[in-house]
């Protein structure tokens, strides 16, 4: 159970998005459509993965003082691992996402979870951990680039359900703010009506 | 539970995650490297297969690099020939404008061998989506209206109605279809080139 609610606390208690507000930049500007929002996601995810495991496992043999530059050569070195498959079997998505997958070297969710979980947690909670906070930016992201596409797009999942033209302004930067913050207010509502 | 932060330790580890972390990424660079240039090379050959009529011969091969504006004899367009039964059916041209609204954007441009446009098609951009971005969607009067015109024979002047021009723009979306105006210009300006070459 204890095992279970590193995952559970990734998605909902903390999750990046609506509730520790981290990792904004890609958050906003790559959410233009469910797609490239879940892209960004489970891009994000990966590297998450990837770097908590490995910096659980290295970090008894790190010393302190050192500590950040390791993990930030850790932490760039699986984003560019991403970034070259990404290239090779998805050029579609890397091509919109573009500069954000470089970019997710910088987020803070990654680093936040390496200095804040992984370094003193075992492979498998720090894995787990991983996946639950990757899973929480992703269905944050998808969420927030479905409502931006329906509404702006009027289409979902790329699937257009109407031939006219939405509402313009959610597709552009003004609407990402806009759906953002709605939204995080009705995340925090349901979880605070949860308790 | 980490070990002492020595001077000796800290160089130690740092060059040894480092090393580390530089061979994982070069492995995968080997890796990838194939699929990369293959996705590339695919991309293109899509390009080229929707902009000329049907053709037998791998244009992508036959690439020619052409000279845009001979004042400026340094930069060239690549120009992919399509051949059925070794005659010419049309020229891909490959051109770039640096006036799009979010950066650059590249376009295949088709002409068949008298200068006609057979179609068009968006390789590369970053125009706002909902907005410039709908110079990619080929079914769009926008597109289609440059689709059998004459670009090379002077008959067309190729800008927008709002600069005098004879091109319909996008709705809301004039500077992308400046820029896309200017591509065209460039890739009419190749197609000449390849004439005179010859």
């Amino acid at each position: 159970m204890s095992k279970f609610k590193y995952l559970i606390d990734g998605i909902v208690k903390n999750n990046p998005t609506f509730v520790l507000v981290l990792g904004m930049c890609p958050t906003l500007a790559t959410t233009t459509s469910a797609i490239n929002g879940m892209g960004m996601g489970l891009a994000t995810m990966a590297v998450l993965l990837c770097s908590n495991i490995v910096i659980s496992l290295l970090a008894p043999a790190i010393p302190n003082k050192v500590r950040i530059p390791c993990y930030i050569v850790v932490i760039a070195a699986f984003v560019t691992v991403v970034q070259l498959v990404m290239q090779a079997f998805t050029p579609g998505l890397y091509e919109t996402l573009g500069i954000f997958i470089p970019l997710i070297v910088v987020n803070c969710i990654v680093l936040g979870r390496a200095e804040a979980f992984a370094n003193k947690h075992g492979i498998i909670d720090s894995a787990l951990d991983g996946i639950g906070t990757g899973i929480g930016f992703t269905i944050a992201l998808t969420c927030i680039g479905l409502v931006r596409e329906v509404l702006g797009n009027l289409s979902a999942f790329d699937h257009k359900f109407s031939s006219s033209d939405g509402m313009l302004v959610f597709v552009l930067a003004p609407g990402a703010f806009i759906v953002l913050g709605y939204l995080m207010v009705i995340f925090n509502k349901l979880k605070a009506h949860k308790k | 539970m980490a070990i002492k932060s020595s001077l000796l330790n800290m160089v130690l580890v740092l060059t040894l995650v480092c090393l580390g972390a530089s061979a994982a990424v070069a492995v995968v660079y080997a890796v990838t490297k194939d699929p990369i240039s293959a996705a590339e090379v695919a991309k293109k050959n899509n390009a080229i297969k929707e902009v000329v009529p049907e053709f037998d011969n791998n244009p992508y091969e036959e690439a020619l690099d052409i000279i845009a504006d001979l004042n400026a004899p340094e930069k060239t367009n690549k120009v992919y020939p399509a051949k059925k039964g070794g005659q010419i059916v049309g020229y891909a041209v490959e051109s770039t404008t640096t006036k799009g609204f979010g950066g650059p954007f590249t376009i295949m441009v088709g002409f068949t061998p008298d200068g006609a446009v057979y179609n068009t098609s968006v390789i590369s951009h970053s125009e706002t989506p909902g907005l410039g971005a709908k110079i990619t969607d080929s079914k769009s009067g926008f597109i289609t209206q440059w689709n059998g015109k004459n670009l090379t024979d002077g008959s067309l002047n190729i800008s927008v109605k709002k600069d005098g021009g004879d091109i319909d723009a996008i709705t809301a979306s004039t500077i992308s279809s400046r820029a896309f105006c200017d591509a065209m210009q460039i890739a009419a300006n190749v197609f000449n080139n390849i004439s005179t070459e010859k």
